[in-house]
């Protein structure tokens, strides 16, 4: 499963804002972080600015800051501002008319199912939580064999 | 520092116990508005199993409202086992129910809930929990989310029978 590039620097983007939802944070910022390019990002914080998910803050010091409600945005809500994902429609898009082609689609659908279901379940917080577990089992000391 | 805050709130507003007879009652209507559905027969059935009697690995807790008055006597209530050797898999807690009172949600009783029957599966000797959660309900698969649980390496399949 492969998400566009626009998909993937808004979710980047949102679990940065998300982690300092009191800071306003830069594009640049952003953008050096993960090395993405500021133009590609400046058009993604538009359409999350749109969405309500962040805020534009102007001024000196100014960035972005996070305005959704991480318990409740998903990941699939994000992926939805960018891109068509896992919708009924863009299956049938490659409705056939033979049953080898309906027996495809139909195994299709159902990891499409599945990914919607993953991604619909997991949430802005959801996904800070997972990113902290993941970095205190990084900084866990490493037990040698004795 | 969201985590403490979070775990000052669940014990200050929340204690869990395991369930009693007079409990199934307020179970059976809970489950009512949550599904529904009435099954009494099944909820009774459920707590001669679960509940009636303390079974080394069966764990049948409900959450009540602590120190204020209640808009409802249960808040919620979670059930689960441990079981061994089905489908291959080692020694492992199963949540099997979880339910909480629709007007008290997002007040921390799902997390004790949660944390009470860990700490039970722990107590029992086993190191993972797992639970099923119909794909489209999306507020449950959100909170199993929540609490770290991940997809676990099963699948579930199923046929119709004609």
């Amino acid at each position: 499963m492969k998400l566009q590039i626009s998909s993937r620097l808004a979710i980047f983007a949102l679990l940065e804002l998300a982690a300092r939802p009191d800071q306003q944070v830069s594009v640049a910022e952003i953008g050096e972080k993960y090395g993405l390019s500021n133009h590609h990002l400046a058009k993604v914080l538009h359409t999350l600015a749109r969405a309500g998910l962040v805020r534009s803050v102007r001024g000196a010091g100014g960035g972005y800051q996070f305005s959704g409600r991480p318990r409740r945005t998903t990941l699939l809500d994000i992926i939805n501002l960018f891109e068509e994902f896992g919708s009924p429609n863009a299956s049938s898009a490659d409705a056939g008319r033979t049953a080898e082609e309906h027996a495809l689609r139909e195994v299709l659908h159902e990891i499409d199912d599945m990914a919607c279901a993953t991604l619909s379940s997991i949430t802005i917080a959801t996904m800070r939580k997972l990113i902290e577990r993941r970095r205190v089992e990084k900084d866990r000391p490493v037990r040698l064999p004795v | 520092m969201e985590a403490d805050q979070r775990s000052a709130r669940v014990t200050d507003a929340v204690s869990v116990r395991r369930v009693h007879a007079a409990d199934i009652v307020h179970i059976v209507a809970l489950d009512e508005r949550v599904t529904g559905l009435a099954k009494p027969d099944y909820w009774h059935e459920v707590f001669a199993r679960y509940g009636r009697r303390r079974v080394a690995g069966r764990v049948f807790l409900v959450a009540e409202a602590h120190g204020v008055k209640p808009r409802a006597p249960i808040l919620g209530f979670i059930i689960g086992e441990v079981r061994a050797w089905e489908f291959g898999s080692a020694p492992c807690g199963w949540i099997f129910a979880l339910s909480v009172e629709p007007s008290a949600r997002l007040h921390g009783v799902g997390q004790a809930l949660f944390d009470a029957i860990a700490q039970e599966f722990k107590q029992s000797g086993v190191g993972k929990m797992r639970t099923m959660v119909a794909r489209d309900n999306r507020l449950l698969l959100m909170f199993f989310r929540s609490e770290g649980m991940m997809a676990g390496p099963y699948f579930e399949l199923e046929k119709e029978l004609v």
